[in-house]
């Protein structure tokens, strides 16, 4: 398995509401790094490490926007540039800890671990539906213990659904309707189509807070990879021949499941979700709902996950099988590859 | 973040007269070049009187794969002796260099840039200025002082890059720089990056002390390698030991007194972390303060210097050092 990641690539460190004017302590891409937002609002993500005795600036303070070290009260603005040192007048001109481009869209907090002269916000990966007023919603980080890409493949093939969410989003429908797979420079798409099918007793109880309804629906899952590890997936039923496969879901319910994972170190990720809808959308009670329904299931996926990275580090000489469903994850991972490649060469 | 330095073997392929006593070296490292940001050095070693020391060279321009690594050195009669060796070198000749580190790193988060280069400062600027030249948002101004066009390296590399947001000033035709213009260049925002000599390097940063802007917008880098005076010899006198002991035109305090059994704690090298400096009884002549550690005020009292880089012009020192044991 290739356990490496593009560092040129912005990937989500937290949740808006998870950054506050106080320190937290994350890793991304093996790199320790501390976190916080100044008092205009504004993120600020520096490296974890005091440039006098590398003790981790999180286990210091925040005073105003300057950060504070625990040991010897060495000081750095939000720039990481130190601007205080003890018992001595001056300041060592070479005195900085790395600052790395951070920005809040779609609220979360993204980083850019790369060459910072290439971070451009226009590569942020689009989850417009997180924070758009047509939709409505809530979400999670969970720390699983895996590679990312273990999460990605797992997002990009949802036949997994059937035997590991049965009972809720998960039936025999998904694991036998037939999908296609397509691909460009930067994304890869897997489109599924169930049509006339009994709806699962989720997406039942969801029409019907749209639609009183009891017949056959059209159900779609449109997974799409926006690399190097971003996975949104719209979501949703509609009446039976409503015109819902042309394009015509007024008589459907949609969802989608906004999902960016953060590699942490090899074997760790930081996978943030959220559960968005386009229906009832003044219900609060539902976004809690929905958001502690899918974070059971979740808790699935991550028991799956972790034992399967625990599998893989049990087999080192081993490698994957892969099948017909597997296509979807084996393109995002040669998109993936090939980013990381070029990466390497230049 | 400091990082230990891996030594290799280099080969020299293109040396290079570029200006007036400077000379460019294309070098490529044994394993292959290694990714660089703007404003990163090599260390060298260098063989002076036969003896390895560290010498730190900022690369020029910004990396590129496959390409050998670009350093420019001027050369110093009276220098501590790194040029002298550098510009001994041919191609094919073999040096040892460190991998690059970076103790000046361009921050991109700004979006007004102040660059300020004097003399052969030039070399981490030109990176630089490529950088952040043709970046959509980035507001960039370059002030480069030199005595002549001809001891100036680059400047037709950075007028393309450039154009008129470069300023060129040449100190034997239009005089002294008056600083206080840089301030005109600059506001509240703008990041200011300074290399140059110590006379320059002063300068700007008492203009930019003395301004309403931060004093953590001024970057900048020095290799200890610039006085206000040219390096004499002098002799030491150390009471304490009862020593004296001259330390030669190319030879720093630091080395002089080690050579004669005498510990100094140093570390930097380059006058920046303080842990060198030594106490002065008695001197004549100029102290030449070559450091970054202490202010201009303590500077001025001639108490103690940093024996690392720090010299005296036209006279003679007494000094004492931290030891308290008994003498042998």
């Amino acid at each position: 398995m290739n356990a490496t990641f593009p560092m040129n690539a912005w990937y989500a460190t937290a949740w808006d509401v998870e950054l506050k004017h106080e320190l937290l302590a994350r890793t991304v891409c093996n790199k320790k790094l501390v976190l916080y937002r100044k008092k205009d609002g504004t993120p600020v993500v520096l490296e974890d490490a005091c440039w006098h005795r590398l003790l981790p600036l999180s286990k210091g303070s925040l005073r105003d926007d300057t950060v504070v070290c625990g040991y010897h009260g060495l000081e750095y603005n939000s720039d990481g540039r130190c601007s205080y040192m003890p018992s001595q007048e001056t300041i060592n001109p070479s005195a900085c800890v790395r600052s790395y481009p951070a920005v809040q869209k779609y609220r979360f907090i993204w980083v850019w671990m790369g060459d910072p002269a290439l971070a451009d916000e226009a590569k942020i990966p689009d989850m417009h539906w997180n924070d758009d007023p047509e939709w409505a919603g809530d979400g999670k980080m969970i720390e699983v213990k895996c590679n990312y890409r273990l999460v990605v493949d797992n997002l990009m093939d949802l036949t997994h659904e059937t035997f590991v969410h049965a009972g809720s989003i998960g039936d025999r429908n998904v694991a036998e309707a037939p999908f296609d797979v397509h691909y460009d420079e930067h994304t890869a798409t897997v489109t599924r189509w169930m049509k006339g099918i009994d709806p699962p007793p989720f997406w039942k109880s969801q029409l019907n807070k749209k639609i009183k309804y009891d017949g056959l629906v059209d159900r779609w899952q449109v997974i799409k990879f926006q690399a190097p590890s971003t996975v949104n997936i719209d979501v949703g039923v509609a009446i039976v021949d409503t015109g819902a496969p042309e394009g015509d879901r007024s008589q459907g319910v949609n969802g989608y499941v906004l999902n960016t994972i953060t590699p942490s170190t090899d074997q760790t990720c930081y996978y943030f979700w959220a559960f968005v809808r386009n229906y009832n959308l003044q219900d609060q009670s539902n976004t809690i709902e929905l958001r502690e329904g899918v974070s059971r299931i979740f808790a699935q996926d991550e028991d799956v996950l972790e034992a399967q990275q625990a599998a893989i580090n049990a087999n080192p000489e081993r490698e994957f099988y892969n099948l017909n469903i597997d296509a979807g994850a084996m393109w995002s991972r040669r998109i993936t590859d090939k980013m990381v490649a070029k990466e390497q060469q230049t | 973040m400091r990082y230990r330095n891996t030594w290799e073997e280099a080969t020299i392929e293109v040396v290079e007269q570029v200006a007036a006593n400077v000379m460019q070296f294309k070098i490529r490292p044994k394993n292959g070049t290694q990714k660089f940001t703007v404003g990163a050095h090599l260390d060298v070693s260098v063989l002076i009187n036969d003896i390895p020391e560290i010498r730190s060279y900022s690369l020029v321009g910004s990396y590129e794969p496959h390409a050998p690594y670009t350093i420019a050195v001027k050369r110093l009669p009276q220098s501590r002796g790194g040029s002298k060796y550098m510009w001994s070198l041919k191609p094919g000749n073999k040096i040892r260099i460190s991998q690059p580190t970076n103790h000046f790193e361009l921050g991109f988060g700004a979006m007004d840039y102040l660059l300020i280069a004097g003399g052969i400062g030039i070399t981490p600027i030109v990176g630089m200025a490529q950088q952040l030249a043709d970046r959509p948002g980035k507001n960039v101004r370059m002030l480069y002082l030199g005595q002549s066009q001809a001891e100036m390296p680059f400047t037709e590399t950075l007028q393309e890059v450039l154009g008129d947001r470069l300023t060129l000033h040449y100190s034997d035709d239009e005089g002294f720089y008056d600083m206080a213009q840089i301030l005109e260049l600059a506001n509240d925002k703008t990041q200011v990056y300074l290399c140059g000599p110590i006379g320059l390097m002063n300068a700007v940063r008492k203009t930019w002390e003395e301004s309403p802007f931060e004093t953590t917008n001024l970057r900048y880098e020095t290799f200890g390698a610039s006085g206000l005076f040219a390096p004499q010899k002098f002799i030491v006198t150390i009471p304490r030991f009862k020593k004296q002991i001259e330390v030669q035109e190319n030879e720093t305090l630091l080395h002089a007194l080690e050579a004669v059994d005498i510990d100094v704690m140093y570390d930097c090298k380059k006058g920046e972390c303080g842990l060198c400096q030594v106490d002065i009884l008695d001197y004549s002549g100029d102290i030449d303060h070559r450091d970054f550690f202490f202010s201009e005020a303590k500077k001025g009292e001639n108490k103690k210097m940093c024996a690392c880089v720090s010299r005296v012009a036209n006279g003679n020192i007494t000094i004492d050092t931290a030891f308290r044991g008994k003498q042998k």
